[in-house]
């Protein structure tokens, strides 16, 4: 299941050859490093760790690390199963090479951090009425029953923190690959604001 | 292909590939333009003329691969970015002063 770590950065359209428009978002992923390759025999699986992005400063630990593998230290680390471990080498580069137009991948990103959120942001409550009197324009209604259960169930829904959360969204179509700008243009949308950082794997 | 300069009042013909059937064949189009909206991938114009007494508006994404000519007849002299007013006019009316 191979995949690169990249960066959001913007969404932009882009045209099939009978006119119809597809919205696009562009990601540049890559290039990314092999860092460490990781076995059954010595970690109990089989995964590649890939590197992303220049690291300004970095310990002696760290430096140390990554010169295992002839590399800079590198900002952006994670790791990803693959079937074949024998396919890659330690200071591989992965490039946007990998996907071609038409494959589909999972995107993994962190969402928009709302905050503390109030219940109808967060859970899409449709909120009271504005006037004619009424007090209750975004409150929570009732948490819950009387006697039985004599307490709130579990899972209620509430204002609480709200975004910021990993997500993962399945089976995005890749419509351009642009390997000079190490770009990758993905049908629909991604998590995450612009310069969030991605993980885009091939579909499972 | 590259854009013609294409400014709010001008008179232009476009030429834009339609599918009939099975058969795709390049159909001119020309009018006068009252609307230029968006930018970069995004842009559109609005052309507007009347054909046989009855006014037609049709939006062309400018970066439509169904595109394939745009050819500015006449250069047009406004005043404004949207030339809604003329959708009241007909006739000698419906036209704008030349640049």
């Amino acid at each position: 299941m191979i995949g690169l770590i990249g960066k959001k950065l913007h969404m932009s359209q882009e045209f099939t050859d009978d006119g119809e428009v597809v919205p696009v978002t562009v990601v540049q992923a890559g290039p990314c490093f092999i860092s460490q390759i990781k076995r059954k025999k010595t970690d109990g699986y089989d995964a590649i760790q890939i590197g992303f992005g220049e690291k300004k400063k970095a310990n002696r630990p760290t430096i140390g690390h990554f010169k295992k593998a002839n590399l800079p230290p590198l900002r952006y680390l994670t790791e990803i199963k693959v079937d074949n471990i024998e396919e890659y080498k330690l200071g591989q580069k992965l490039d946007v090479s990998i996907f071609k137009e038409g494959d589909l991948v999972d995107v993994t990103g962190y969402s928009k951090g709302r905050g503390f959120a109030g219940g109808v942001k967060r859970w899409d409550w449709g909120g009271g009425p504005d006037s004619h009197g009424s007090a209750t324009h975004r409150r929570i209604g009732s948490a819950g029953a009387t006697t039985f259960p004599g307490r709130t169930w579990k899972g209620q829904h509430m204002a609480g923190h709200y975004g910021n959360e990993r997500i993962t969204v399945k089976n995005l179509k890749v419509v351009k690959v642009e390997k000079e700008k190490n770009l990758l243009y993905l049908k629909g949308a991604v998590p995450g604001p612009r310069n969030g950082r991605l993980i885009i794997r091939r579909k499972k | 292909m590259k854009l013609p300069d294409l400014k709010v009042g001008d008179l232009v013909t476009i030429y834009y590939k339609t599918v009939e059937g099975d058969k795709t064949r390049v159909h001119p189009y020309q009018g006068i333009v009252i609307n230029r909206r968006g930018s970069g991938k995004s842009e559109m114009v609005t052309v507007r003329k009347i054909s046989g007494g009855i006014g037609v508006e049709r939006i062309f994404p400018l970066h439509s691969p169904l595109i394939s000519k745009i050819v500015v007849k006449k250069r047009g002299k406004t005043r404004r970015a949207k030339l809604y007013y003329l959708r009241e006019r007909r006739g000698k009316r419906f036209a704008v002063k030349e640049r």
